[in-house]
């Protein structure tokens, strides 16, 4: 079937930002009539103020896609790309500023799990209350409550005030109420973010459900992109209110996770990496991929010898440094780690300060052909984790006939290649 | 299958479609600011019976003993004070709740689609319900009174209306306006407490002099608060059909624009909010 059920047209949104007051964004009537009638005797005065003041921020700039009845879309983006303000603007709650939208169904949309639970109330009265904001009639909510109470497994609790229940029976309960709307489309906003993994992985059961066997459109937000993969099939881009990537969803989540600041050559300069937590200090300045020796490239063919170089900074002197590196696949499933504590008994690095450079000798990469994040962190015993930088530089793994005596390479072999010693064991 | 267009500065026809559709939501939101208000009490629902009680019988001390304003010798001054009460205590808790209404509920008018107005309406709903228990509590105060009301109650449903009318005019005003500029959370306590000394509460309509008349009547709820006296008192409280008039007229204005205004700023609560 592919008839159009969501059809985006140059769809932009923008909020001004005020520059003067900066105290709140809360208007006093003061102000306004104080700056209004000041203003109205000069209306030079009026557009000079005004441009002072207000600078319009555009969350969402010129973006059109088109979305056909039964497909999963996934949108993705970093923080402030402008995810949520699509997903509000497509479900109503703000208005565009430009373009237009048209919908042929009805819409439902999860952009927080539990909106409009009360915690006084109790869980039975919170399935009503939320059910009915979602937009179920109470005839429907009573129809599917068993359902709904089954899939939260809260059944012994269903008296008591939500207040007292665990997060994560709180979590369970609102996702059951939303999961069991029946909207031609379904919008989901990151609500994977909470809850633990077997909550994760009952969520992106019901909603492959929802997809395939109910047959309804989702549009689904997440930053998980083994998730987006799983679940969708196709995938949109943001970037700072633009789309920038519209495809499959194996491309575009590629396509986001190699954003990350480029290596050039095999090496990467990671002192501003947007991808350090705010927790961590800038100790990792530099990385280089060697092969073979000192050849510094950042395309390594399988079962070649593989090192990487770290470069720290150290304020303060570290006793017992512990450094690691590790490898995730282009959907961001982490496939390995190199750590200097593992399989030693005595710290493998000696006492480390101010300036040094640290090799990782990993040997032979048994790695498949493809593209690869690499992250680095550095710990120690004591304080634990000091600097960690997830995804910060790719390297791309290109096949080696000589590693595989010229087996050409299938995708059956998965991402591991471990090479092992091979013997004859009977007959003798 | 319908088909919804969402575009910059569309009138939403859809809206009223959209209202019917939710109309659930109505009772649900109504029931569930109930629902809260006695959770976790002993007293429980008997806090709607005492509460209102308890300010019938303060008021009767405060405006007969210690004011010394007196009715018409015909009736008990208690049932003056309380029929006026009785649409005062809706309207002024109408206000309050419902002015308050949307910014209480930001959560939800920024991550749920619903029509806005059901949020202050539905302040209105609770607010009515504890109306209707004061107006059992008004009949059983009559019953001790051995005043029995004659014809003239058949005018009460109107007069309820025409206070429904103006609480969710004034309401949807100061709900708009509170998202906006919240200095209206602080005003509006005050306004109503200045409310109850210019509203007949205390006091009969025909005390206020013929040259105030016009100014006073254009209070909607003095058309309110007379004609719940004149429909519960068997037309023996004081009666001025301009007062009327000007309050139909207000209200019926005050609820328009109501509307009006809180479509158009509704637009971008999500927003503001």
């Amino acid at each position: 079937m592919s008839d159009v059920i969501i059809s985006v047209e140059n769809l932009g949104k923008k909020y001004a930002i005020r520059h003067q007051d900066q105290r709140s964004n809360y208007k006093s009537l003061r102000e306004v009539v104080a700056r209004k009638t000041a203003s109205l005797f000069n209306r030079r005065d009026r557009q000079a103020a005004r441009a002072r003041t207000r600078e319009d921020f555009w969350a969402l700039r010129d973006v059109s896609f088109e979305l056909e009845r039964g497909k999963v879309l996934g949108i993705i983006g970093r923080n402030g790309a402008g995810k949520s303000t699509l997903l509000k603007v497509l479900s109503r709650i703000t208005e565009p500023s430009e373009g237009r939208v048209t919908l042929r169904g009805r819409v439902a949309s999860l952009l927080e799990v539990g909106t409009g639970f009360h915690p006084e109330l109790t869980g039975r009265e919170n399935i009503l209350l939320n059910g009915s904001i979602l937009g179920m009639s109470r005839v429907e909510i009573r129809r599917k409550f068993d359902e709904i109470v089954d899939f939260a497994g809260v059944e012994k609790f269903l008296d008591t005030p939500v207040k007292r229940y665990s997060s994560g029976m709180y979590v369970r309960l609102a996702f059951a109420v939303a999961a069991h709307l029946e909207p031609e489309i379904l919008i989901v906003d990151e609500v994977l973010a909470v809850g633990d993994k077997e909550f994760q992985k009952k969520c992106l059961g019901k909603m492959q459900d929802v997809a395939t066997t109910e047959g309804r459109t989702v549009l689904f937000v997440s930053h998980n992109m083994a998730a987006v993969n799983q679940l969708c099939t196709r995938g949109i881009l943001l970037s700072k209110g633009t789309k920038i990537a519209d495809g499959p969803s194996e491309e575009v989540t590629s396509m986001y996770l190699m954003d990350a600041v480029a290596s050039i050559d095999g090496r990467a300069d990671l002192r501003g990496h947007p991808a350090r937590p705010q927790s961590c200090l800038p100790l990792i300045t530099q990385l280089t991929v060697r092969t073979r020796g000192e050849i510094i490239t950042s395309t390594i063919p399988s079962g070649e010898e593989f090192a990487v170089d770290i470069c720290v900074t150290l304020p303060m002197p570290l006793e017992e440094p512990r450094l690691a590196i590790a490898i995730e696949d282009s959907y961001g499933r982490r496939l390995m780690t190199f750590a200097s504590y593992f399989n030693t008994r005595r710290p493998a690095l000696p006492p480390l300060s101010s300036h040094c450079i640290i090799r990782c000798d990993a040997g032979k990469l048994p790695l498949a052909p493809g593209r690869y994040l690499i992250s680095a962190s550095v710990s120690t015993r004591d304080d634990g984790l000091l600097d960690s930088i997830d995804g910060a530089m790719w390297i791309e793994v290109v096949w080696n006939n000589n590693y595989t005596d010229g087996e050409p390479y299938s995708p059956v072999y998965g991402p591991i290649l471990k090479e092992s010693k091979w013997f004859v064991i009977e007959p003798l | 299958m319908s088909e919804l267009i969402i575009e910059a500065g569309r009138t939403e026809k859809n809206y009223w479609r959209d209202l019917w559709r939710y109309r659930e939501l109505f009772y649900f939101l109504a029931w569930r600011d109930i629902l809260v208000r006695y959770k976790q009490t002993v007293m429980g629902v008997a806090w709607a019976v005492i509460r209102p009680f308890l300010i019938m019988v303060i008021f009767t001390i405060l405006f007969s003993r210690v004011a010394k304003l007196h009715a018409p010798a015909s009736m008990p001054y208690a049932l003056l004070v309380m029929a006026g009460m009785l649409p005062w205590q809706f309207i002024s808790a109408s206000l309050s709740a419902s002015s308050e209404s949307v910014i209480q509920s930001s959560n939800l008018v920024s991550k749920i689609y619903f029509p806005r107005m059901i949020v202050p309406a539905s302040s209105v709903i609770t607010s009515f319900v504890d109306f209707l228990i004061t107006l059992a509590l008004m009949a059983g105060m009559m019953a001790w009174y051995r005043f029995a009301p004659d014809w003239h109650l058949l005018a009460l449903p109107l007069f309820v209306a025409l206070a429904f009318a103006a609480s969710i005019g004034l309401g949807l005003w100061l709900c708009a306006l509170t998202v906006e500029y919240r200095d209206f959370r602080y005003v509006i306590p005050f306004v109503v407490q200045f409310g109850l000394y210019i509203s007949p509460v205390g006091f009969s309509s025909d005390v206020v002099p013929a040259k105030w008349r016009l100014l006073f009547s254009l209070n909607p709820v003095v058309g309110v608060i007379d004609g719940f006296r004149w429909s519960l008192l068997r037309g023996q409280a004081h009666f001025w059909w301009p007062d009327l008039t000007n309050s139909l007229i207000m209200t019926a204005v005050l609820f328009s624009s109501g509307i009006w205004y809180f479509r158009k700023m509704e637009r971008g609560f999500a927003d503001v909010i």
